[in-house]
């Protein structure tokens, strides 16, 4: 069981008081870029073969030449570990799981996916531009279909790991198709009217 | 002889009978209006319960309670329900106590487990969907294609047919299925009261489904 939460009303006073020195600093102030970000994640399961591709001298060299400068990748069970990295121009970090992605996922401004369904959507509802990778090594998997038909109403882009670096050089991140939210609230409303609710 | 013809007279007349029953329940439509309903959610796991848990969003609160049958090895589908439903109750000024129960059950297959073991372990899971959803008598069964969805389904159908009460089943087919239903869709699209896909390919396929779009 979660931990018991009181209600909104009900919820004590946390953080009335904190010092100054607490406020974060500006960090993109006037003059400074902001730091570009490629997100790498694999999710539940391992793929060896994306991770050890995207982490190699060659790969990073592209990311940096494209304006990057800090890689995160969400390994999962994978056995490759590629060592983390922290120098002056480029960042290299590595973790297996977090309970949510969601906050790599809003720093990023490339995410680089495993083709796993939830993994696809929710980048593309964040708006992020997404290349999804495919495991070649995984036949008759089923989760395939989703991110060929995402391809081809284009909105990400399709790669295995031998294409990937080519796909990096050459893509037009503008030609990529915004991808609208999916409407719960219509089935919300064609369900009240088959169990006969009243309103 | 005489005996054995008999015997096998009144299996067919039972069997018949039955389909006949099956076909009653299947084009009975509950009765309506109402002002609330039950509702037993298959969450199963992993992906197919954020999936769900994105449908229910939306629902209004007529809505409850709300029962929702995990995998009874699945801690993480546990956490989202109750994240989920705290979080509807956090909305929503007038929820003081959510109404929801978890309840579960075993998988009835795991992954890539073979076809013969299939149906022993969906007998087995289907002995205990039976009492469960009868305890829960729910108005409506919502599910979205994990393993443990058949069982239960069926089990709503046997309270139909044994006159217990009619449950409306909703199938929603996963957002993944673009071409192709899931081995549970296939099985569902013959005893669903609606069968919702999200993509055109597959109202194509299957004609009686309903198409609404992309809903999660």
């Amino acid at each position: 069981m979660a931990d018991f939460r009181f209600p909104r009303s009900a919820r004590p006073l946390q953080h009335t008081w904190r010092p100054l020195r607490h406020i974060r600093p500006l960090r993109f102030g006037l003059g400074t870029r902001a730091m570009k970000c490629v997100f790498v994640t694999v999710g539940t399961t391992s793929f060896d073969d994306l991770v050890a591709c995207v982490s190699a001298h060659d790969t990073l060299q592209i990311l940096r030449s494209l304006g990057y400068s800090r890689l995160v990748l969400q390994i999962g069970r994978g056995k490759v570990v590629p060592e983390p990295l922290s120098t002056e121009s480029f960042a290299l970090d590595v973790y297996r799981y977090k309970d949510s992605l969601e906050e790599d996922l809003q720093k990023a401004d490339l995410v680089i996916s495993h083709a796993g369904a939830g993994s696809c959507l929710e980048t593309l509802e964040k708006r992020k531009p997404l290349v999804v990778v495919v495991n070649e090594k995984l036949m008759n998997n089923h989760q395939l279909e989703l991110a060929k038909q995402l391809h081809k109403d284009g909105h990400l882009f399709y790669c295995t790991c031998s294409t990937l670096p080519g796909l990096l050089q050459s893509m037009d991140l503008s030609t990529l198709k915004c991808f609208p939210p999916g409407q719960p609230e219509k089935f919300s409303a064609f369900l009240d009217k088959v169990v006969g609710l009243q309103k | 002889m005489a005996s054995v013809l008999l015997l096998a007279a009144a299996g067919a007349a039972g069997a018949a009978l039955l389909a006949l029953r099956l076909w009653v329940v299947l084009r009975s439509r509950a009765p309506g209006p109402r002002q609330s309903l039950s509702l037993l959610v298959v969450a199963g796991s992993g992906g197919h319960t954020t999936e769900i848990l994105r449908l229910l969003e939306k629902l209004s609160n007529a809505y409850s309670p709300r029962h929702y049958i995990i995998a009874d090895t699945d801690e993480m589908s546990a956490h989202k329900i109750n994240s989920f439903e705290l979080d509807r109750a956090d909305r929503d000024p007038n929820t003081m106590f959510p109404e929801y129960y978890i309840h579960r059950i075993p998988r009835s297959r795991e992954v890539r487990q073979s076809w013969l073991s299939t149906v022993v372990t969906t007998l087995y899971s289907m002995w205990l969907s039976f009492p469960l959803t009868h305890r829960v008598k729910p108005d409506l069964v919502l599910c979205n294609g994990p393993g443990t969805c058949v069982p239960i389904c069926i089990s709503a159908l046997l309270l139909g047919i044994l006159g217990i009460k009619k449950v409306i089943i909703v199938y929603v087919e996963s957002i993944c299925r673009v071409e192709h239903l899931s081995l549970s869709g296939k099985i569902l699209f013959h005893l669903s009261d609606y069968f919702i896909v999200q993509w055109p390919a597959l109202k194509e396929k299957y004609p009686k489904s309903v198409y609404l779009g992309r809903i999660v």
